[in-house]
């Protein structure tokens, strides 16, 4: 801690002092696509929320105190925690030829692209995705969904990718791509949704 | 006729289904994560063993990463969150409870000292609560996904 604090500024100091030596701080980041974001500091003493890029919050003793941080901040405390981040899963989705466990053909040619992201990651595993459309209660419409993840398992295996490293779940009509009433059917929303990472 | 028989198949369906649940809640039990990025030293502790982390390791639940001076690692667990953390850090992974079907469940982390990059998965997306990561002195509720912290250094 000596070493550490002979580095810290005079302020960083004060505030281990006060705080007996419980520091940190949060930094929000901006979202990759511009979503809304937050993040809620709680401590003993107060809250705070965070909803900016770049606001932040450094924890003390009184609660957390509110700061404005930057690229250049960020970059210099968490270069390395920012650098060792795994890539990030890439998404991929196919869909079905209506009433049937057969890719329209457009999907089949999407096939190719998830195999190729498969090959270029070092240790690849593979999160597949079942969704149904609106027909149907959930008791129908969560095994039907398995099934089509099931039947995409399947045939990543067929192409040697490893059994151990793809999970196959079915999430129903629980997530809709085009939002519809209950009860509509819709091919947009019949489809397998997969993640290389 | 052809409603019971439909009504056969379903019921034999939800069994599977049901089958599948609990064989899934036992894979996730023991596997929820992987290693996917590390540098330098970095050692994970199971059940008070403590082993070299290695790229394409699997993770579970009460695993502690810890990396050294030169080290960093980074992991993706299977509901898509993303952390990282770099050198002289203490991670432990309290609590991953995930129910894919519903992207219902509880993720808890905490860092205990170091930094740590965090990009939340699909838990955090479904629910606001579903995610905290602790420090010594703080809970972070997550609400959106990217952002950084850090603790006791």
């Amino acid at each position: 801690m000596t070493s550490k604090l002979g580095r810290a500024s005079l302020a960083l100091a004060f505030a281990l002092v006060v705080a007996g030596c419980q520091t940190g701080t949060v930094v929000l980041l901006p979202e990759q696509d511009g979503k809304e974001t937050a993040v809620v500091v709680k401590q003993r003493d107060g809250d705070a929320t965070l909803r900016e890029p770049y606001a932040a919050a450094k924890f003390s003793n009184t609660g957390p105190q509110a700061y404005k941080s930057s690229p250049e901040e960020v970059q210099a405390q968490f270069g390395a925690a920012l650098a060792a981040r795994p890539e990030r899963p890439m998404e991929f989705t196919l869909y079905f030829v209506e009433g049937k466990d057969e890719l329209t053909d457009e999907s089949k040619k999407i096939v190719n692209d998830v195999y190729s992201e498969i090959a270029k990651r070092p240790v690849p595993d593979v999160l597949v995705i079942g969704h149904t459309d609106a027909v149907g209660s959930h008791q129908i419409n969560d095994p039907l969904s398995l099934q089509r993840a099931e039947f995409v398992r399947a045939g990543l295996i067929q192409n040697k990718v490893a059994p151990e490293n793809i999970v196959a779940i079915g999430r129903g009509k629980r997530e809709l791509v085009v939002p519809t009433d209950d009860g509509v059917a819709h091919p947009r929303n019949r489809r397998v949704v997969i993640f290389v990472r | 006729m052809r409603d019971l028989a439909e009504t056969g198949r379903c019921l034999g369906r939800l069994a599977l289904l049901a089958l599948l649940a609990a064989s899934g809640s036992v894979a996730n039990a023991a596997d929820i994560g992987q290693i996917k990025t590390a540098r330098g030293e970095v050692s994970l502790e199971r059940k008070g063993q403590s082993m070299p982390a290695r790229v394409g390791m699997r993770l579970e639940t009460a695993d502690v990463l810890k990396t050294g001076a030169d080290g960093s690692v980074g992991i993706t667990m299977a509901d898509n969150s993303l952390l990282s953390a770099g050198p002289n850090s203490i991670l432990s992974l309290d609590r991953f409870d995930y129910e894919p079907t519903t992207n219902q469940g509880r993720f808890d982390t905490q860092l205990q000292k170091g930094t740590l990059s965090v990009i939340s998965g699909r838990m955090a997306k479904q629910s606001p609560d579903a995610m905290t990561v602790r420090t010594p002195s703080a809970i972070l509720g997550v609400r959106g996904t990217e952002f950084v912290l850090s603790a006791n250094d």
